[in-house]
């Protein structure tokens, strides 16, 4: 009995052995009796991952989990239901339906150590097919790291089958990954010349390794080279990336500096309640979103367009009324002005958050989402550009405002000579108030801007407020130009000093650089960028 | 003689400060009216108060806002928590040298920095001298290029921000976000015995009365007036020839070691220092205790950081949430309506008392309204000088 057993498994495993070369074989039980034999597991488990068939996840799963038992009808999983399962996925039944625990023959098939990167490998192979796109794409960047060259098959077969064209590009990406470790010197070259044309930084680190390690001429030529380029190209990258950042940054300086300017130079205030009427803005912004997230669902994207005009509304009456209500008592003592702005900023930060709690964000309507990809890996958020735009379009506004109405000329007049102003018949005060209104309405505008990029929290404010202190001390306020070279100058070094910098504490160093650095600008020109002329002897600074 | 006259004015408002703060208290203390507690939680505020004298001297006397002075209470208090810190090494938990937060940083070594401060002396000298030469350069670069009045103030507020970032760094080596802490001894002597305690209060209390009265000397004497011109006049002033900057640049340094001393009071009795101490929002509460307090006054200045100190501590054991609030709220009430503060309101009282009693008297106020003549262009109301 025992010799005709031993006999029977001698001709399964040749079976499953000559099954190995000769006949395809494709259902997870013809494997079966191979899986569980540890001579013959290696083999086996890769010809099942080339095989990549979604039909033997399952026993992959159960092998690797030790789920897996032999039993002499053939193997069985068990399954995370507390059931046995044959290799073809039938409940093992009685006669009357019942589950059978066999008691007895039960054997746990053992995966080789050497083996369970093997099952990893193919259970991840058997993604490759998996019906979810998304599945696939991560897969194949997974697979495409494995520094495996017996793997280069199995992806060109799902390349070959691929229908969506995103994933079938990181399918190439990923089998010339793999090609970059195949044992022949030409793929290897081909692989490195695909990197350098696509200027591609995914297989940089390996590259830089093959330009220590490889011995065929040929290829290191080529590695150099197609370093070179890459090298290049992300010098390149990373410029244009820091560039946009510092824009990116400049502008909303800019957007929050010109209220804060236009208000400092007529009235020798520093509204230290500005990212206050920030924070105004962004709420304004997020309790829109909330009441048409309540009462018109359909139109949530539309909310934003109502929040613009909003905002510059909400803040800037907010702000006639800390005028009106306030600093117009405190004419002549700017420093006092500017501690109860202070005092003000403090309650309405603190009541906001009393009233919205901690932290609330704004989901930008749909049409900010995603970005402009202007160079492979570099993509300027929709959200950011619009940020730009709309400083740029406040510049505008605030300009023609200015230099080109009525309204204007009265607060130049004012900010030039107060006395005079009054003499010839402005109302200074209405002036005033006027003024500090336009400027909390920018602030508002800001902040209803920055709500798309950030959250929504009683300290907004905080991260831009002693940057923007920095661009009307830099800008001086005689002139609005003054305020735009100061708001790119303090963003662009501020974005520009991080990288070169480096390290984790960049930002921090950036910082102090820059303040630094107004300091000793202040050395050379202690009025600011473009001063206004003055006839006075007044050479210092309000 | 004008300082023999600035000696006696000194004198009353001095005594008493001194009897009560250095006879009354621990007296009190002694008999059991008063607990270690509250003694030594008032030894907190009392070194406080030194920073907010400071700040009177400057702001109140001279005219000039500067919104970073936890900047120098910060320096002072670190110098003295480095000799605490020292100290107390070798006693952590790791008993390693170093202090403990140095171990979880892989720092091996004492920073060459550190190593002074294992005396005490050097240390206190240090808290005083270093905030001075932070002062003298930051006055250097500013007033004597004329930058002030709210260049000056968001300049150093920008400075506060900045030195805030720096404390937190952990390159720094000097504790990161944690700041200094678990401090065991001073001198040997135990610092969580309340007689320790008590020695400190005294030692707090007997520097504040020795602080005062050189500030009182200072605002007395013809240093003192000149100071007062800038803060009034600074245009006129300079035009007389008198170096302004140089007058400036001395007061912000005396003021920077008052904020010194007031921060190597503070640590030994409070036990911690973290740069949340030092930022934007500690400099500009300075400014509130001396606004409430009365910022022509160095008592005013005192009551204020007292007072405000006290509130706060029960204030948010009570209502944490509604401090900042209650903060704000006063700071704006008190500017508007107490522009001199505590100090000023019995003045604010007599001078409301004596035009109601002109007005019922049927006489004319004191000052009538111009008549505006139809020859004359109506004078502006407002004058734009400094502040």
């Amino acid at each position: 009995m025992v010799r005709i057993l031993a006999f029977l498994l001698l001709v399964c495993c040749t079976g499953g052995v000559l099954s190995n070369t000769s006949v395809a074989a494709d259902t997870p039980a013809d494997y079966g009796q191979d899986l569980a034999a540890s001579a013959t597991q290696r083999a086996t488990l890769e010809q099942i991952r080339d095989l990549a068939d979604p039909a033997f996840r399952d026993v992959l799963q159960a092998l690797k989990e030790g789920a897996l038992y032999s039993w002499p009808q053939g193997l069985l999983i068990f399954t995370d239901d507390g059931v046995f399962v044959d290799l073809a996925g039938t409940p093992l039944l009685d006669a009357a339906g019942e589950a059978i625990f066999p008691e007895e023959g039960l054997e746990q098939v053992p995966l080789e150590e050497d083996n369970i990167p093997l099952v990893q490998r193919a259970l991840d192979v058997i993604e490759l097919f998996a019906a979810d796109p998304n599945a696939r794409r991560s897969t194949a960047l997974r697979l495409g790291n494995m520094q495996d060259a017996s793997l280069i098959a199995v992806l060109q077969k799902a390349r070959a089958a691929e229908q969506d064209a995103a994933v079938r590009n990181v399918l190439i990406e990923a089998v010339n990954k793999l090609q970059l470790f195949a044992p022949d010197a030409e793929t290897r070259r081909h692989a490195v010349i695909y990197f350098g044309d696509k200027r591609s930084e995914a297989a940089l680190s390996r590259l830089r390794d093959m330009r220590q390690d490889e011995t065929d001429a040929g290829v290191r030529a080529a590695v150099v080279e197609a370093i070179e380029t890459i090298e290049n190209f992300l010098l390149v990258r990373n410029s244009v990336g820091y560039l946009f950042n510092g824009v990116s940054l400049s502008s909303i300086l800019l957007i929050m500096s010109l209220g804060l300017a236009i208000t400092f130079g007529l009235m020798g205030i520093i509204n230290m309640a500005h990212g206050e009427m920030l924070m105004i803005g962004s709420y304004t912004a997020y309790v829109l979103q909330e009441f048409f997230a309540d009462y018109l669902p359909g139109y949530l994207d539309y909310y934003f367009i109502l929040a613009l005009p909003l905002s510059i509304l909400t803040a800037g009456c907010v702000g006639l009324l800390m005028e009106r209500g306030i600093l117009r008592f405190l004419y002549g003592r700017p420093l006092e002005s500017l501690l109860i702005t202070w005092g003000i900023g403090m309650v309405l930060q603190q009541g906001a958050r009393l009233f919205f709690g901690d932290q609330t964000s704004v989901s930008p309507p749909t049409w900010f989402r995603g970005g402009w990809e202007v160079m492979p890996g570099l993509i300027f958020p929709y959200s950011r550009l619009f940020i730009i735009a709309l400083s740029i379009l406040s510049l505008v506004m605030v300009y023609l405002l200015l230099y080109r109405s009525n309204v204007g000329l009265r607060i130049r007049s004012v900010t030039q000579n107060r006395d005079m102003a009054a003499c010839i018949g402005i109302a200074t005060h209405k002036v005033d108030a006027l003024t500090f209104a336009l400027g909390t309405a920018l602030a508002g505008l800001a902040g209803c801007a920055l709500s798309l990029i950030g959250t929504v929290d009683p300290e907004v404010g905080k991260t831009y407020i002693v940057d923007s202190f920095m661009v009307v001390v830099l800008g001086g306020v005689g002139k609005l130009f003054g305020t735009v070279l100061a708001s790119f100058g303090v963003g662009m070094s501020n974005k520009l000093l991080e990288p070169l910098i480096g390290g984790t504490a960049a930002a921090v160093y950036a910082k102090v650089s820059i303040l630094v650095l107004v300091i000793i600008f202040l050395q050379l020109r202690p009025t600011g960028l473009f001063p206004a002329k003055e006839r006075t002897a007044a050479g210092t600074l309000r | 003689m004008k300082h023999t006259s600035a000696w006696k004015e000194a004198l009353l408002p001095g005594a008493l400060l001194a009897a009560i703060l250095v006879i009354a208290l621990p007296l009190l203390n002694a008999t059991g009216y008063v607990s270690d507690y509250y003694l030594n939680l008032f030894g907190k505020y009392l070194s406080l108060a030194v920073l907010a004298m400071g700040m009177s001297l400057i702001w109140g006397f001279s005219g000039i806002l500067s919104l970073g002075q936890a900047i120098f209470f910060g320096i002072g208090a670190y110098c003295v928590g480095m000799y605490l810190m020292l100290e107390s090494s070798g006693k952590g938990v790791y008993g390693e040298a170093i202090p403990d937060f140095m171990v979880w940083n892989q720092v091996t070594e004492l920073p060459l920095y550190w190593k002074p401060f294992h005396s005490l002396p050097f240390a206190f000298i240090a808290a005083l001298l270093v905030p001075v030469v932070v002062a003298v350069i930051i006055g250097f670069l500013t007033f004597r290029r004329r930058v002030g009045g709210t260049y000056f103030a968001i300049l150093t507020q920008a400075m506060a921000f900045a030195a805030w970032l720096m404390f937190n760094r952990n390159e720094m080596n000097l504790g990161g976000t944690n700041g200094l802490t678990d401090f065991k001894t001073l001198l040997g002597y135990s610092l969580s015995e309340p007689s320790t305690q008590r020695g400190l209060y005294l030692c707090t209390a007997f520097l504040l009365v020795v602080s005062f009265f050189i500030c009182r000397w200072l605002v007395g004497s013809k240093m003192g007036l000149v100071l007062t011109a800038v803060r009034d006049q600074e245009q006129r002033l300079r035009f007389l020839g008198y170096p302004v900057a140089s007058y400036k640049i001395f007061i912000f340094a005396v003021a920077a070691a008052l904020g010194g001393l007031a921060g190597a009071l503070y640590v030994p009795q409070v036990g911690i220092i973290t740069p949340s101490q030092i930022g934007v929002l500690p400099s500009l509460e300075i400014v509130v205790w001396v606004a409430t307090g009365g910022r022509n006054s160095l008592i005013g200045a005192i009551i204020g950081a007292v007072g405000i100190n006290a509130a706060r501590s029960v204030l948010t054991a009570s209502f944490p949430e509604w401090w900042p609030v209650i903060l704000g709220g006063l700071f704006v009430a008190v500017v508007l309506f107490f522009p001199d503060g505590v100090v000023g309101i019995p003045g604010q009282c007599r001078r409301g008392v004596r035009r109601l009693r002109a007005r019922l008297a049927g006489a004319p106020t004191r000052r009538p309204e111009p008549m505006p003549r139809p020859s004359e262009q109506p004078a502006p109301t407002v004058s734009r000088s400094d502040g």
